[in-house]
């Protein structure tokens, strides 16, 4: 077997910025070799220089040992390299066929396409590669599993030997991640070299034969898989011993602050999203909700913020304290003391172009303290915001003049986590996926600040894909599958069975799907 | 290159194109352009008249750009400025008019300005409620509503409210005229220039605060650059959508305060003369930001009494030509400017 990708010494530079330095790395042909990394740490700007997106600064990029220059991804596909985005590039009105092809469609303009002959080309990759795949549905009806499935069929369409996939487990059910990971193999095992850029490590064990750890834009370690460990990957990754799991002191819960009563949920086409749920949160306490994403979930998000669809039928009572929550806006439900970390942090739960001051400000800009005359009170904020940065830990240089995109994922969690937890007189949190794309070292922080949340008094409602962080965290977990919780563990069950996690995963598992 | 220096260069470099282009043409017109520039440079800052007339144009489409860069900031194309002047300026010619003789200034051009305003506004408002509530396309809503505000001015005009044997309103009393520079200060003599192009200036600082500095431009900014964040922080986007299209629908009627309270003091047939789409081209070269619009409405300004004065040497289509094109040349720059930086 030879080296398929060889990069020796590779730098690059951003204005003053070096993204990647001195980077050394070889990938075998026919391996997985994953780059794991925090969020930052160089991998994508890595992975974007194999592809042609990026040029080096300095340094050589060798393709099966010829020493090779891209100027653009078109170069690179030349070479036999595709990658898979972590958005993917498809057109949702095309079908599938018609978005394999694309770009590729071997004929000329004003000739028709050759769709019956690619379908058979394409449907013999499906084939092969257990891709399983209706070559004329719409892609825009497709799963999100299934569109991942075309975007390597495009690859395979085009015959790149060498396949880099960027953060493809982070859309995926755990289901369609086991499938994906079946393909990965077996396009292994039919030679192709397969790059692998994540950051969740129990996928890296399970599926990568080489594993390369960055860091600050270096590359620290390359190991094996079969002999690595997690903690000794994390260790890698942040440089120091970290704790995986926070701790979390036994609750004792207060009165109940949310009590939901035989809520329904029924979208306008009468599809129905959540039957009867009937669940109490009281103060001082977590509830975990475990479950594959779309049970219900986002559903009952919406129906608690006040942001539920036109046309929907809500039926049953959510009280905070005794106070009804159905029917009212977003703006008076904050103010009657609920805080909402929403699970799409860029889209929903800040302004991205904003600075950062401007976003921890962002949905609290309604309270008196901030205002002066028709604007904002710049002292007051100002001074809010530095304390707000010391108490985080927050890395930022000048937060009255960076926008919020110029921090990393986990600073820009902990700006949103910083915002809601402060808010004045808030007695529940509604917390979804509190630690997606954050880096693990920002993981830790969060973790303990919602541990403390807990701790003083405030009622939690917590949504997570992450079985780990659940258990973790949750005092009770409930089970949600088709829009119920199927089964509930109470606090002294997660309490006993915490520290056997392994099991534990094993036995929710067993009720969300 | 770094950020500023590109911000400064473009601006320069779109001109100095505009004017090699516009050369061009007039060589190919066959007329000398060293000759054509001079006479236009003669023509705007070279007079006291001229200057007024630049003066004059200036603070009418420093309303019109107001009227497109509020709505712009929720996201929002308002290309009605002219169809909100034309009511604004009945309006306010209309209570001019009506007022009687004995109401002083103070109470009249108040007024006046007020009830442009109102029309402006509400007209624009409208937009903004086939938008929020029925779900109508702001740029068809806007344009539909200029050819509904012309039929509606001409049709009152021709068949109610005009002078006999005219084709204006009755004057508006004295008391209720903005006085012009000229009588006030003895500068830009005979020109049209009077006090609004202060108001002028008020105005865009007003909506500078307004955007960058208020709560409400907070909110508003907010909803223009991610209308699903801002929902989830508590604010309404729908409310926003109107307050955008109203307010700025009341800058376009305060156009009227020029052009009817400072200068014609009656409603004219096809006074406004398509004013309101050039100041979409100001409100965009100025990346609709309300102090950038001053210099903006400036160099249009010029532009246009510049091209009029020049009638004798150039054709006027020629001229229409490399007014556009200039027009053009310049919002492609600066997109290209945005790119870069």
């Amino acid at each position: 077997m030879g080296v398929a990708v060889r990069l020796s010494s590779i730098s690059k530079k951003f204005g003053g910025f070096f993204a990647n330095r001195n980077v050394s790395l070889s990938v075998e042909e026919g391996t997985i070799h994953a780059l794991v990394g925090e969020n930052g740490a160089g991998k994508s700007t890595l992975t974007k220089m194999i592809y042609g997106i990026h040029q080096p600064t300095s340094g050589e990029l060798f393709i099966n040992g010829k020493a090779l220059r891209f100027t653009s991804p078109r170069d690179a596909i030349h070479s036999g390299i595709g990658m898979v985005h972590q958005h993917f590039m498809l057109v949702p009105e095309l079908s599938v066929v018609e978005n394999i092809i694309l770009g590729n469609e071997q004929c000329r303009l004003f000739q028709p396409l050759p769709l019956k002959k690619s379908k058979t080309l394409i449907m013999n990759d499906a084939e092969a590669y257990g891709l399983a795949i209706d070559p004329d549905a719409l892609v825009g009806s497709l799963s999100i599993g299934e569109q991942q499935r075309v975007e390597i069929l495009k690859l395979l369409f085009r015959h790149a030997a060498i396949m880099i996939f960027d953060e493809p487990t982070a859309v995926l059910t755990p289901a369609e991640t086991e499938h994906f990971f079946a393909t990965l193999r077996s396009l292994r095992d039919k030679g192709k070299t397969i790059i692998l850029i994540t950051h969740k490590l129990d996928e890296v064990l399970a599926v990568a034969d080489m594993v390369s750890v960055m860091r600050r834009g270096e590359i620290v370690g390359t190991v094996l898989a079969s002999s690595a460990t997690k903690a000794e990957l994390a260790r890698m990754m942040v440089g120091r011993n970290l704790l995986l799991r926070v701790t979390n002191p036994p609750a004792t819960p207060g009165k109940t602050i949310l009590s939901i009563n035989k809520l329904g949920f029924c979208t306008k086409k009468g599809i129905k999203r959540i039957y009867d749920l009937t669940l109490n949160i009281r103060a001082g306490e977590i509830y975990g909700i475990a479950g594959v994403e779309g049970n219900g979930q986002s559903e009952l998000l919406q129906t608690l913020w006040g942001l539920v669809p036109e046309g929907t039928l809500i039926s049953g009572e959510a009280r905070l304290k005794e106070h009804s929550l159905i029917g009212r806006s977003p703006a008076e439900i904050a103010d009657m003391g609920v805080s909402n970390i929403p699970e799409d942090r860029l889209r929903h739960a800040v302004i991205s172009n904003y600075t950062i001051s401007e976003n921890i400000l962002f949905g609290r800009h309604r309270e008196h303290a901030f205002h002066q005359g028709i604007g904002f009170n710049t002292e007051s904020l100002n001074r809010y915001t530095k304390e707000m940065i010391a108490d985080y830990a927050l890395s930022c240089s000048s937060p009255e003049r960076q926008p919020l995109t110029a921090l990393s994922g986990g600073n820009q969690q902990k700006v949103v986590l910083a915002r809601e937890l402060s808010r004045p007189a808030v007695s529940l949190l509604l917390l979804a996926q509190p630690t997606r794309g954050v880096d693990i070292g920002a993981i830790e922080i969060i973790h303990q600040k919602i541990i403390d949340a807990r701790m003083n008094g405030m009622a939690i409602l917590l949504l997570s894909s992450e079985l780990d962080e659940i258990i973790a965290l949750s005092t009770r977990i409930g089970c949600f599958y088709k829009g119920f919780i199927r089964h509930e563990f109470s606090q002294e069950e997660v309490e006993r069975k915490r520290d056997s996690a392994n099991e534990f995963q094993k036995e929710i598992g067993l009720y969300i799907t | 290159m770094s950020r500023k220096s590109i911000q400064l260069l473009i601006p320069l470099l779109s001109l100095i194109s505009a004017l090699v282009v516009s050369s061009l043409i007039i060589v190919l017109a066959g007329r000398d352009p060293f000759m054509i520039f001079q006479k236009m440079f003669q023509a705007t800052f070279g007079s006291a008249y001229g200057a007024g007339q630049v003066l004059f144009r200036m603070t009418t489409l420093i309303f019109m750009a107001l009227a497109v860069a509020l709505p712009f900031q929720v996201r929002l194309f308002n290309i009605g400025a002219e169809g909100q002047l034309l009511m604004g300026a009945l309006a306010a010619a209309m209570t001019g008019a009506m007022l009687p003789a004995t109401v002083p200034s103070p109470a009249a051009i108040p007024l006046c300005i007020m009830s442009a305003m109102m029309a402006g506004g509400c007209w624009a408002l409208l937009a903004g409620v086939l938008k929020v509530r029925f779900g109508v396309n702001e740029v068809i809503g806007t344009i539909m509503l200029n050819f509904i505000a012309q039929g509606i001015t001409g049709y009152l005009l021709t068949w109610h409210f005009a002078v006999p044997s005219t084709v204006h309103t009755a004057p508006i009393t004295d008391a209720a005229a903005i006085p012009a520079l000229d009588t006030l200060t003895g500068w830009f003599a005979n020109s049209p220039a009077n006090l609004s192009t202060l108001l002028a200036i008020g105005a865009a600082l007003l909506f500078y605060m307004l955007i960058f500095q208020s709560r409400f431009g907070y909110e508003m900014r907010a909803v223009g650059l991610q209308p699903e964040a801002a929902r989830y922080g508590g604010i309404n986007a729908g409310m926003h959508t109107l307050m955008a299209m109203g307010t700025g629908g009341a800058a376009a009627g305060l156009g009227a305060a020029n052009i009817v309270l400072g200068y014609r003091h009656s409603f004219e047939a096809g006074m406004t003369g398509g004013i309101g789409f050039t100041g979409i081209a100001v409100a965009l070269l100025a990346g609709a930001h309300p102090l950038w619009i001053l210099l903006s409405a400036l160099f249009f300004g010029v532009l246009d009494y510049g091209g009029l004065s020049i009638n004798a040497w150039i054709p006027k289509d020629i001229f229409m030509i490399i007014e556009a094109l200039t027009i053009l040349l310049v919002i492609a720059f600066s997109a290209l400017g945005r790119r870069l930086s």
